[in-house]
């Protein structure tokens, strides 16, 4: 087995392109994990047991099947009921619901580490409800947990190539398709794994900046 | 210290006029239970606008519980409890909401939201819940933080002040929101030794230059007896003993008041 640069330099066009793909279906798919994750933690917590109810039994359904079977699910049934989506969108819906299962745990360990003492003192102040969460409880548990956060970005990360499977094209996709046109398969998969390393180490040294930021 | 400025109160006229009969809290029969441990057993007691009481006893007793269910932080088993002349419990929501204006507390640990600066923390519900527009509540905050001595501080975190500094910080919190009652829950049972004197004069202060009825549940004598109109001591979830602090200082009736203050003293 040879290395050959000339399969690096003929890849790399390639690899751009699903690298950029790879970061976009990452930034969507944390945004919408981290909104929904939340959405889900919120609706855990109101009264009406109608409304926790399903979303506890939706969201353990998510958490516990394979994210794998949930892109065949979506990209291969959906359509047949009239749901037709790009494969990319599909993929992006597909990783950040399936990790807001994931988040809303996060969000509601952070919420339940304010202190009784934050809820009694905005009490006594009369904040009406929503201003308590919004000013008071929200900014203190989302500091408390974005490097958990920031764990299931990488998290997510390493699993944007499952979307191959549904045709999108991001890293392993193109080095696959590269490989597969011109036999050099050490070459691209090489690249792409260098490529993850960084993306990692860059993704959490941007969460570690974030976290010294928000933690005062 | 000119404390007169910030706090006089600018009531509007006719406040106070529905406390029929004068007085301004009403407990009535109020039982409260934590599983098969009574805390309050049967309480009834009335306070006075612009009285200062000062609840002691045992740990255990039942004082902070008072406190606690005057600020809606829990609700009783039995009973019923009124402010100035309103019922707060039972109520329902909205009115509730209309009472606890009338009622500000500060707490043994402060509870300053740590999330905001100083100023914030002070305007936050003047702004909110008052409807004060925010310059309005920030030049008062500001008045007030001059009052507690803290004028330097309107930008500091919270948690880069002193425990002393923080308790000023919350006692000018609960002041913005103009309570005719405040509620002081052993607020300087969480302070170094050397921090006490400031928040007790500072307390002091504000009892004598404000007509602010006062409910303290406090472990510093020589402050209850220089502030309180009135003593309750609380044994077992009841009052055993009321008076004027002189009378309960020197010269108790019950002995589980003299045993108490021969502990403490």
């Amino acid at each position: 087995m040879t290395w050959d640069w000339n399969a690096v330099s003929g890849f790399m066009p390639h690899f751009w392109d699903g690298l950029r793909v790879t970061l976009e279906a990452l930034a969507l798919g944390s945004l919408l994990s981290f909104t929904l994750g939340l959405v889900w933690t919120l609706l855990m917590r109101t009264p009406t047991r109608w409304v926790r109810w399903p979303v506890g039994v939706v969201t353990e359904f998510v958490r516990n099947t394979p994210l794998l079977v949930q892109l065949f699910f979506l990209f291969y049934v959906l359509p047949e009921w009239g749901l037709t989506f790009s494969a990319l969108t599909t993929g992006v819906f597909a990783i950040g619901l399936h990790y807001s299962t994931y988040t809303m745990q996060v969000y509601r360990a952070g919420i339940e580490a304010v202190p009784a003492g934050q809820w009694e003192a905005a009490t006594a102040l009369n904040l009406p409800r929503h201003r308590t969460w919004t000013a008071v409880i929200l900014p203190q548990a989302i500091r408390r947990v974005v490097p958990a956060l920031g764990n299931y970005v990488i998290a997510m990360l390493k699993d944007t190539p499952l979307l191959m499977v549904i045709t999108v094209l991001e890293m392993l996709g193109q080095a696959r398709l590269y490989s597969q046109q011109h036999f050099q398969f050490t070459e691209p998969v090489t690249v792409i794994g260098v490529a993850f390393i960084l993306i990692s180490y860059l993704a959490s040294l941007l969460m570690r900046a974030l976290e010294r930021r928000l933690v005062r | 210290m000119s404390a007169d400025t910030p706090l006089t109160k600018d009531t509007e006229p006719g406040a106070g006029a529905n406390t029929a009969g004068g007085e301004l809290i009403r407990l009535a029969g109020v039982t409260k239970r934590f599983g098969t441990n009574t805390v309050l057993d049967d309480l009834n007691f009335t306070v006075d606008p612009g009285k200062h009481v000062t609840l002691i006893g045992p740990s255990g007793s039942g004082k902070t519980t008072i406190l606690r269910l005057l600020m809606t932080l829990t609700q009783p088993d039995e009973g019923t409890i009124a402010v100035d002349g309103e019922q707060l419990f039972p109520a329902p929501e909205k009115q509730i909401r209309e009472v606890r204006k009338k009622i500000g507390m500060v707490f043994q640990q402060f509870n300053l939201f740590p999330n905001m600066n100083v100023l914030r923390n002070i305007t936050e519900a003047p702004v909110q819940v008052l409807g004060m527009s925010k310059d309005e509540a920030e030049a008062r905050a500001r008045e007030l933080l001059e009052l507690v001595g803290l004028a330097d501080k309107c930008d500091a975190r919270p948690t880069r002040l002193s425990g002393g500094q923080q308790q000023r910080v919350a006692i000018a919190r609960a002041l913005a929101m103009r309570p005719r009652v405040l509620l002081l829950d052993e607020v300087t049972s969480a302070l170094d030794p050397e921090l006490v004197a400031g928040v007790l004069d500072l307390l002091r202060d504000i009892a004598r230059s404000t007509d602010i009825t006062m409910l303290c549940v406090t472990h510093e004598m020589g402050f209850a007896r220089d502030i309180s109109d009135q003593v309750l001591m609380f044994d077992g979830g009841r009052v055993i003993e009321s008076g004027s602090p002189e009378k309960i200082f020197s010269d108790p009736e019950q002995d589980r008041t003299r045993e108490f203050l021969g502990a403490v003293l």
